[in-house]
Formats: structure tokens, sequence, C-alpha cells
């Protein structure tokens, strides 16, 4: 039996119906159109599928769509404003911490919801907070380049 | 595709009643990093899932006078977030902080982790080193388990069908008290412990009055080691007293081998994180 779910996402009002056993993933990218998330391993081990929930940090493999119901969803289309690239966004593309780019969508909202709960985070804490966000291109260093220098932008006010 | 029904109550009630209306296999879902795989993986299995999330009390905690009433459900990030919580019991938000990666904390619960009842939680030993008590629902009332007779086995529990946990409450340390959590992975972050230790001591004037040792991931369940803390018990933790703790929880633990550590290996392991474990709960205990 498919449900009616109205949800916030990205700051806008949208109403699907699902399947109690869909995740979030799944509708995002299969029924929203909204492929900027990722599914690398639909097991909420890679990060990939990044997103958030009520402004928590969550895999959206991991959730189910019904639960979207009532609450406030970010993905990685809500980064930017319409006619620029966030900070972060930036700082990726300058350090250039992405090669094949399926991570990064994952690690771009990671990153955000780090330095929004930790502006001023060291490498190490970073590093460890980026854990679940898995990269097979990259070694991580341009990645984390990327980060702590947004983090120097953001605190700039830059 | 089978079917699936999925509700959410909005009251400890209104889930009683659902829990007890429904039939064949129920779930109650809290943060889902459990479930959700179990699910995806058994897709053909008609399931009724009961959300809990939307419930006020089972995703808040409160520090009464006499203790902390943890939401099962709240998940680890908002539970590490309290700092009033981690000045009081260190070693639990240390154990929900190893959990893995920040999106997997962000979702995954204390409870969900005590009812998943793998041995490997990090969270139980933690739990049953701070005499945490398991309230249980159902249709015939509440009753109340202790943390280390809550898992019975591997991925089992005392739950009935009909029965969920609705509250865990954790009481205030005493004066002096503090505990601690370790555990040993391959990797520095996001594994599954391989041997694990939580310690609780008591100290008065130096001397250490009261322990619980707990040891994880050795044995089907958390194991609770009296023998390991009545070695620490009137001592001030000296080099000799710790090693005999370690070697109390070297004794007790029934590890298997298995591709992330062999029964020697996690035996010896065990030991070393008591040992340690023990040292720092001591100090925090001194400190505080
Ligand atoms: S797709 Fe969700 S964590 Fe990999
Ligand atoms: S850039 Fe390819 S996985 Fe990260």
């Amino acid at each position: 039996m498919k449900t009616h779910v109205t949800t916030r996402i990205n700051d806008e009002t949208v109403e699907f119906l699902c399947e109690p056993q869909q995740t979030l993933l799944h509708v995002l990218r299969n029924e929203l159109g909204l492929t900027g998330t990722k599914e690398g391993c639909g097991s909420g081990d890679c990060g990939a599928c990044s997103v958030t929930v009520n402004d928590r940090l969550v895999c959206s493999c991991l959730v189910l769509a019904v639960e979207a119901d009532g609450a406030k969803i970010g993905t990685i289309e809500g980064v930017a404003s319409s006619d620029k690239l966030h900070v972060i966004q930036e700082k990726y593309l300058e350090h250039a911490a992405l090669q094949c780019g399926i991570c990064t969508p994952g690690l771009i909202v990671s990153t955000k919801a780090l330095l929004e709960e930790n502006p001023n985070p060291t490498e190490a804490e970073a590093r460890y907070f980026l854990a679940g966000n898995l990269c097979r291109c990259t070694g991580y260093d341009k990645i984390i380049k990327a980060v702590m220098d947004s983090a120097k932008s953001l605190n700039q006010g830059a | 595709m089978a079917e699936m029904i999925y509700q959410s109550p909005k009251s400890i009630e209104e889930a009683v009643n659902l829990l007890a209306a429904s039939s064949g296999s129920v779930n109650i879902l809290a943060g889902g990093t459990d479930l959700i795989i179990q699910m995806q993986a058994n897709i053909d299995e008609p399931r009724v899932i009961i959300d809990v999330k939307k419930i006020a009390e089972m995703t808040q905690a409160e520090l009464t006078e006499d203790a902390l009433l943890l939401g099962p459900s709240m998940c680890c990030a908002a539970l590490t977030a309290r700092e009033d919580i981690k000045a009081l019991f260190p070693g639990l938000v240390e154990s929900a902080y190893l959990i893995g990666s920040s999106q997997v904390q962000g979702r995954a619960s204390v409870g969900g982790n005590l009812c998943n009842s793998s041995p490997a939680a990090d969270t139980v030993p933690a739990l049953i080193a701070l005499n945490a008590m398991c309230q249980i629902l159902g249709p015939g009332g509440e009753r109340t388990v202790k943390a280390e007779d809550f898992v019975t086995g591997v991925g089992r529990n005392c739950l009935a069908e009909d029965e969920f946990l609705r509250c865990i409450e954790i009481p205030r340390p005493e004066p002096n008290t503090a505990d601690a959590y370790l555990r040993f992975i391959p990797r520095t972050e996001m594994d599954i412990a391989v041997a694990g230790a939580a310690v609780s001591v008591t100290v008065k004037d130096g001397i250490c009055s009261s322990a619980r040792v707990v040891i994880g991931a050795v044995a089907p369940t958390a194991l609770l080691v009296p023998e390991a803390a009545a070695c620490l018990i009137g001592t001030d933790l000296g080099t000799a007293d710790l090693s005999a703790a370690a070697a109390a929880a070297t004794a007790a633990a029934t590890p298997i081998t298995d591709r992330r550590g062999t029964v020697e290996f996690r035996k010896h392991i065990v030991g070393v994180l008591t040992k340690r474990a023990a040292s720092i709960a001591f100090q925090r205990a001194k400190e505080n």
C-alpha cells in the first residue's frame, strides 16, 4: 500500500507516494529526480547517500522514505544558492578534491554538517567526522585540505 | 513484494496497543541502522514496522535528581552532544561515540543497540557497568530488567513479542565515581569491536571502594566480571592489581575466532582493555 508523504526538501514542500519499505535514497533519486545524492553501498557504509534529516547528518539509504513525513530534508541540491556555489564546493574544486565524483555530494553535505557543528575543526576532528564518507579515488588528502580551507574561509566570512 | 505496514504512533499507549494488535513479524523501528539492512535482506517477508521516534519521550533524555531517564531511541549524536550527560557518564558517552560513522550516529540509538543484541554492541557493556535498568512495557504492564539480564544470546533478548523498551534508567553515580569504555578495532574508527571493556569505579581516600567490570565482544553476550572487580576493590589500582583484574577478565572471556580476531588474541586484548579502562575510570573518579 502506498503512503502519502509530505515533507520539506531544501526548503520546498514536496509530496510523494511511496511504499513503506522504500528508502529515502530511492525516493530522492528515482521518484523525485534528485540524483545528486548517490548510492554506493546501500548499507550505511560509504556515505555517498549523505543527507540531513531535521538538520542531522544521516545516510539516506538507512532512512525509510515514509519517515520523511513532516521532516525537513537537506540534500546536495540545496547546498549552492541559485547563482553561486557554496564556499565548500568552491574549495573542493580549488583543491581538486574529487576525481570520479561519486563520493563528492556526500562529502560536501557532510563537510557542511561538520562545519556547522564545529566551525573550527582540527584536522583529526575533520578526518574523524568524515570517516563515514569513503572515497576510492583521491586518497583523502585533497579532501581534507579543501575542508580545512573551507573552515578558514567561512570563519573569515569570505 | 510482500506487504509491509508502517505505523508511527504518537504516544506510548498507542505503541503498546499497536504492538498488541499486530501479528506476524513486527519490528520496532528506532534508528534503523540494523533493521533497515535486515529488511532489505529479507524483502519478501511481510512485516509491520512500528516507528517509535514520533513519541517524544522515546527520543529525549531527562536528568532527574536520582537518575538519567534515557529515551531508548535518542540518536547517539544527540546523546554525545549532551555535556551534562557526558559529565556524569563519560564511559557511556564514549561508547555511543564509537558506533559507526557520524551519519550512523545521527540515527543509531542506545536502545536500538541493546535490542539488536549483538555481542559486539559498544553501549551494552557501558550500560551494565552503570547499573542501568531497562523499563519494558507490554499489554500486561511494565517490568524492569537489569541491563546485564536484557541480552540473552547472540541477537536475542528478554523482550516478548508484544513488549518494547520504553526507557533506560541509569542511576546517578555516587560521589567520586566514574566510568570508562574502551574497545579494540583494527582501524581507528568505524568498525565493530573485536573486544571491549567498560569499567565503573568509586574512589574513597584514594582507594577503590566499589567497581563493576564488564567485557564485550568476547562471549555471546556482554559479561559482568565480578572476579575482575574484586581485584580492584580495596586497592589503589597498582600495577599488580590491574594485572590481576586483566587476568580475571581474560579468564572470563569465551570468545570465538573469526576474521576480526582469534580466541587467543581476544582473550589477551580484553585483559589489556580492562586494565586501561579501569585506570581511566579511576583517574576520572579521583578528579570528580
Ligand atoms: S549508499 Fe548509503 S552509505 Fe553507502
Ligand atoms: S572521487 Fe571517486 S570516490 Fe571519491
